[in-house]
């Protein structure tokens, strides 16, 4: 018992540290490829690091109009929840740690949680900007949960109909690649959904152009508008973590291959080797669906964002599940 | 207070203007550009007062802007740099003892570095945040005492 614990404890510290580190190292990729697509030098890649360092040594200002206790605490649940969502996220093939104690829907909501509390936090700071905010966050929350669903539904029904035992578990997920059991269908469907997954990331990351919560020219900073020193620094080192999280999801649902699924290696290589694989596809995620994105558009308006999301992204995966419907119909590809 | 060394590279610049011409701020927003790339150097324009390390005041502060400037630079977390650019905000300039101008800058809020010029050349600006960077260095070094 005393064991489990510990391990749980360790793997938990363990798991926190990797997504920190791993997330802010992708910001600082980012940045870097938005640099060079602008035809900038760009800052070096440890700038997200140095970052966090400096707003760890600035005051912790709390406005007087704020509401003390969920100001502080809003930028810690943030946190918290986004390491939870790695906690049932596999890395390369090692499955997740909680992996048999959640399933894909489960990071669904969690995926929410990190967003609840910012919102929470923007309303607690009694700044009118922050609460502008805080409302585009919940509007572009609602826009953004419908195309997601229909995608992980999507992958999960297509499993499951091909007669594979628990189709919700990520380790099932995780280690079946759904592009081999979709037929010719499925896979138009698939990489219609594919379109879809890399444009909800954006948003759930808030990163432009889905950035109208933080708008920085309108909203001066939006929902992080009063956040200062240690509690920005947590947002921030939450926000790296989600996007460690998102572009995971993306790995486990999209791209799901490793190398030691077709090339005989002896078991600790084809750990590394498969999670060296696995930070290649998540960087590659993370360079077609936030840097390229973000470069080549402005912020869309609120109401913008949610027309894109609802109606267009949600056609796009309504077609997108149809097409996997058909496929499984018409007998096109595995079928039980 | 506590000051790092990664407090020199990752400078956050937040922009006021406090009744200026809008000359000196294209300077800000040319400084900004691919072509002098300030990121670079982790300096990067944030929108919110409570995100920034280094507080920009354009223009000679007039009246209605003078209670506001001291407000934002209440609102900014220390340890903070304050740079005012152009010679409006040095001695009014062309403004030079206007009736209706509070200023200049330094009357009003303290400042650690003057950007002289009309306006005042992107090379200079970021002269200006070299200088700025060399103030947070000496306070660094006052603290480790």
């Amino acid at each position: 018992m005393l064991t489990a614990v510990m391990a749980a404890v360790v793997g938990c510290i363990g798991i926190a540290v990797y997504g920190i580190v791993f997330g802010l190292f992708l910001q600082g990729i980012d940045r870097k490829f938005a640099a060079r697509m602008q035809a900038r030098v760009g800052p070096p890649i440890r700038q997200p690091f140095i970052d966090i360092g400096k707003l760890l040594c600035k005051d912790n200002v709390v406005p007087e109009g704020a509401l003390g206790v969920v100001f502080n605490a809003a930028p810690l649940i943030a946190l918290a929840a986004s390491v939870t969502i790695l906690l049932y996220l596999p890395v390369g093939s090692i499955m997740p740690l909680l992996g048999e104690w959640g399933d894909i829907v489960l990071i669904m909501y969690l995926l929410t949680v990190p967003a609840l509390a910012m919102v929470a936090g923007g309303f607690a700071s009694g700044s009118p900007y922050a609460t502008v905010g805080s409302q585009r966050e919940m509007v572009t929350m609602i826009a953004y949960e419908f195309p997601l669903a229909i995608a992980i539904i999507a992958i999960a029904w297509r499993l499951s109909v091909a007669g594979i035992a628990d189709p919700f578990l990520i380790s099932t997920i995780a280690q079946t690649s759904v592009w081999s059991i979709a037929g010719p269908f499925g896979w138009l469907g698939l990489l219609l959904l594919l379109l879809v997954l890399a444009w909800v990331t954006p948003a759930e990351l808030s990163r432009v152009p889905c950035d109208t919560p933080e708008a920085e020219t309108e909203l001066a900073g939006g929902l992080l508008v009063e956040y200062s020193g240690r509690n920005l620094a947590l947002f921030s080192l939450s926000a790296a973590v989600k996007t460690v999280a998102m572009a995971t999801l993306a790995v486990v649902l999209f791209l799901p291959w490793n190398p030691s699924w077709y090339i005989a290696m002896a078991p600790t290589t084809a750990i590394v080797a498969d999670a060296l694989f696995f930070i290649i596809k998540v960087v590659l995620v993370v360079f077609f669906s936030v840097s390229v994105i973000r470069v080549m558009m402005a912020r869309l308006r609120i109401n913008h964002l949610v027309t894109l999301y609802w109606k267009y992204l949600g056609i796009v995966g309504l077609a997108g599940l149809v097409l996997i419907v058909l496929d499984a119909m018409l007998g096109m590809g595995v079928v039980a | 207070m506590r000051l790092s060394k990664s407090f020199n590279r990752s400078l956050w610049v937040f922009h006021f203007n406090s009744g200026s011409c809008n000359g000196c701020d294209i300077e800000i927003v040319c400084t900004l550009t691919p072509r002098y790339d300030p990121e670079r150097f982790g300096i990067k324009l944030v929108g919110s007062p409570r995100h920034a390390d280094v507080l920009l005041v354009t223009g000679p502060v007039v009246h209605d802007m003078a209670a506001r400037l001291r407000r934002v630079y209440d609102q900014m977390p220390d340890p903070k740099v304050v740079i005012c650019v152009g010679t409006c905000g040095q001695s009014g300039g062309v403004f030079f003892d206007s009736y209706n101008l509070d200023g200049p800058v330094g009357d009003v809020i303290p400042v650690d570095v003057y950007v002289p010029g009309c306006a005042p050349r992107p090379e200079a600006i970021i002269d200006a945040v070299v200088k700025g960077v060399a103030k947070l260095e000496r306070l660094e070094a006052e603290g480790k005492k």
